[in-house]
């Protein structure tokens, strides 16, 4: 089972490693979320879902069923 | 006319596009709609020196030429057509200098089109406090680009802009990417197809179908060349954002500083408590009861103030123009009060707006999106719904258009739907008068019995709006996919010219929508009340015996008995069988009728059938209660019972009864079939509510 910014907890970061599902939206990668760059969780709403992110400098909230598409390597501090 | 450059003002979101806009354009601006869609079309004139002046389009905010929702394609389409009318001399993206890396991704796209391009940098103040150098000459150079560095907080660098504007054929057409290099082989065979076109261009139009749908004013038709199915398309299409995040990074690293330790912990700190598990659903409940006290508490001052200025309007029209005319009585009881009924409105709308944009421009309303999507979803709504559910307190119209930023179709559907649910302001009048008739006075741990039911009805308006949402969700088969992604933005403090320009521009975008169906159903209930056939309404003086009465309550008896007898009262007991099992005469009937103009009116057209005249005055609502309470049947039984109050109570709470907010439905929804399906279906919930109400309270 590969890790995905779903299996992140609050504070880690994780680099993704792949992002080619057919069902993440173009917008989410051309907002930066690509191979090789680092994502930091920031903050969960209740039931961890959805999810407040750093990628590539941009802020964003996705949900936990889009965040579970994007395969990351998780960095550990 | 002079000469006239046409500009073109592109950029992401939360970059402070419109307030640049602004600062072009001043009060110069004007608000239409593309032709056919429902876009908001926002253009300005700028005056440049030597006379030139310079129209400005400032299209809606997009993150790339790949739209996915139908502002997005405006600017697509529009970049792609060179026989727009519209389309750019030059090119504006405005950046924000914290995400300068994101927002060029666009910027490379709209060169690639070889648009002469000029690169704002906005929010430039904020430079030294986030520890962020540039070497602007260096990025000109390597961008092919005129960078202006701006601030509209500190009103810098317009000026500079201007002068850039002016001079916007000394730039550049050269593009950032080889964008063939994407896929040789795909993009020279594609060439080949349509030599002469730009292949970028060519490129853009077959994604664009790919993934939005047919770009509607394409003059080239590119449908016959498809070679690569839309997975594969997808593929590359993330290969050009790598590709150009490539490009960006390498020209970043040379051209951008950042000391990340100056960047202050603002967003952090407000963060931990605006979104925190249990503070942030306080500190919105908290702003949620404050934008309510507006509405209904602070408006009410101006709210009076219209009420009797167009009061007085109407007798002063009667009283001037020839008397008993027909034309007088029109532009009296017709016109005047139809416009009083949608003046009446616009200190609620505005207050309403006054508070939505200072949440958005501040950056508070992406967090409460943040909070409620996962509740909201629940219901098959998104966190987004949230903004268009408040507003519908106000009003339904500004409300349903408030949903346009949801991307997701169906949970943008799902909400038009149920808006109509909320209790809007024109519902209050209605409610107050009918609580103050069948609810006791009274009550319970200091809360009167009447201000527990108004309660109570907006909690059931909400209640039955989430309700049929959680049904809609189950019902309806769309094709399900996320699209949820939103941007987080910083904190700011709300700039008063923005949240004044969105106020004015909302307020009129309703008077004009909402007001010209108010009008017309008012001048047309107007026709049918005061027309009728037979005897009894022309001559109606003849059958009122001039008994013991004064001559202004046997004047109002007459206006009664005309009514009874006009169209509209025929309408009224041609009804009557169908609501009887609810519990209401044929003189609600026509209150229930005329309620299709707006429903306050229920309340006048009430007074006008219990003959409460404009002798009463000042007391008009005192006088209508004490009439309806002794209204009786003709067995001597009240009319408004406890029962019949919270039929009725509960048919205003359900009922589709604002023309207005269908005809906004049809035009977002681009079909009858959903405003049907809303009338339809609401009124027979608020027919099968008030009819169990009614039978089992009776």
């Amino acid at each position: 089972m590969h890790l995905t910014i779903a299996d992140l907890k609050k504070g880690e970061k994780g680099t993704i490693t792949d992002s080619s599902s057919e069902d993440i939206p173009l917008k989410l990668l051309e907002m930066g979320c690509l191979p090789g760059n680092t994502v930091h969780l920031l903050q969960l709403a209740p039931f961890a879902d959805p999810m407040y992110l750093n990628v590539n400098d941009s802020f964003l909230a996705i949900r936990k069923e889009t965040a579970a598409l994007i395969i990351i390597k998780k960095i550990d501090e | 006319m002079s000469k006239q450059i046409n500009v073109a003002l592109i950029g992401n979101p939360n970059t402070g596009k419109t307030s640049v806009f602004n600062a072009l354009t001043g009060l110069n601006q004007k608000v239409g709609n593309y032709p056919g869609i429902t876009v908001d079309k926002k253009q300005g004139i700028c005056k440049l020196s030597r006379g030139v002046k310079a129209h400005i389009l400032d299209l809606p905010g997009t993150y790339s030429l790949n739209a996915s929702s139908l502002d997005e394609n405006v600017v697509i389409e529009l970049l792609l057509n060179k026989n727009d009318k519209d389309y750019p001399d030059v090119a504006i993206i405005v950046s924000d200098v914290e995400n300068l890396k994101r927002n060029l991704l666009l910027f490379t796209q709209i060169k690639d089109l070889k648009i002469p391009t000029i690169l704002v940098i906005n929010m430039s103040d904020l430079m030294n406090r986030k520890g962020i150098s540039l070497d602007i000459e260096l990025l000109e150079a390597k961008l092919h680009t005129k960078i202006a560095l701006v601030s509209t907080r500190k009103n810098n660098g317009i000026q500079e802009l201007k002068q850039l504007i002016e001079n916007y054929k000394t730039i550049s057409k050269e593009t950032c990417l080889d964008t063939s290099s994407i896929d040789t082989a795909y993009f020279e065979s594609l060439q080949k197809a349509f030599p002469n076109q730009d292949v970028y261009k060519l490129w853009l139009v077959i994604t664009q179908d790919a993934n939005f749908g047919k770009i509607t004013r394409q003059e080239l038709d590119i449908s016959k060349f498809k070679t690569k199915s839309n997975q594969e398309l997808k593929r590359l299409q993330q290969k050009e954002a790598i590709k150009r995040y490539q490009f960006i990074n390498s020209i970043l690293k040379e051209g951008q500083t950042i000391d990340r330790s100056k960047a202050t912990g603002l967003r952090s700190k407000l963060d931990r408590l605006l979104i925190h598990k249990v503070w942030g659903y306080v500190i919105f409940f908290w702003i949620l009861l404050t934008i309510f006290q507006a509405i209904y508490d602070w408006a009410t001052v101006p709210m009076d103030l219209i009420d009797t200025t167009f009061a007085s309007l109407a007798e002063w029209v009667k009283n001037t123009f020839p008397n008993g005319g027909m034309v007088t009585d029109l532009v009296a009881e017709g016109i005047v009060s139809g416009i009083g009924g949608i003046v009446i409105f616009i200190p609620q709308i505005a207050f309403l707006f006054l508070f939505i944009s200072i949440l958005e421009e501040s950056g508070y309303m992406s967090r409460v999106v943040f909070l409620m999507d996962r509740i909201m979803r629940r219901f098959g709504l998104s966190g987004k719904s949230l903004v268009p559910l408040i507003s519908g307190t106000a009003c339904a119209i500004p409300a349903v258009m408030a949903t346009r930023n949801i991307e997701n179709w169906k949970e943008r559907l799902i909400t038009i739907l149920v808006v109509p649910f909320t209790t809007c302001s024109a519902r209050l009048p209605v409610y107050l008068i009918i609580i103050a008739l069948v609810i006791p006075e009274g009550s319970i741990i200091g809360l009167s019995y009447q201000a527990l039911t108004l309660m109570a009805l907006y909690l059931l308006g909400f209640g039955m709006a989430i309700f049929s949402a959680y049904i809609l969700d189950r019902v309806l088969k769309t094709r399900h996919k996320t699209f949820f992604v939103v941007e987080m933005p910083n904190y700011k403090l709300p700039l008063l010219k923005n949240v004044i320009i969105t106020v004015i521009e909302k307020t009129k975008t309703f008077v004009f929508e909402a007001g010209k169906i108010i009008l017309a159903i008012s001048i047309i209930l107007w026709v049918l009340a005061s027309y009728g056939p037979g005897d009894k309404f022309n001559n109606a003086e003849a059958y009122i015996e001039p008994t013991t009465q004064t001559s202004y309550e046997r004047n109002d008896q007459i206006a009664a008995f005309k009514l009874e007898h006009s169209y509209i009262g025929i309408i009224g007991k041609t009804i009557e069988p169908l609501i009887k099992p609810l519990g209401y005469d044929w003189k609600v009937g026509i209150g229930l009728v005329a309620s299709f103009a707006a429903r306050e009116v229920f309340v006048g057209t009430l007074a006008t059938i219990y003959s409460v005249g404009s002798a009463n005055e000042g007391e008009n609502i005192d006088t209508i209660k004490n009439k309806m309470q002794n209204e009786t049947y003709a067995d001597g039984t009240k009319v408004f019972t406890l029962a019949s109050g919270i039929s009725l109570l509960l048919f205003y709470a359900f009922a589709m009864q604002c023309m207005s907010t269908l005809a906004i439905v049809k035009r977002e929804t681009k079909s009858w079939k959903w405003p049907i399906l809303q009338l339809i279906g609401m009124t027979a919930i608020a027919y099968i509510c008030a009819l169990i109400a009614f039978q089992f309270l009776k």
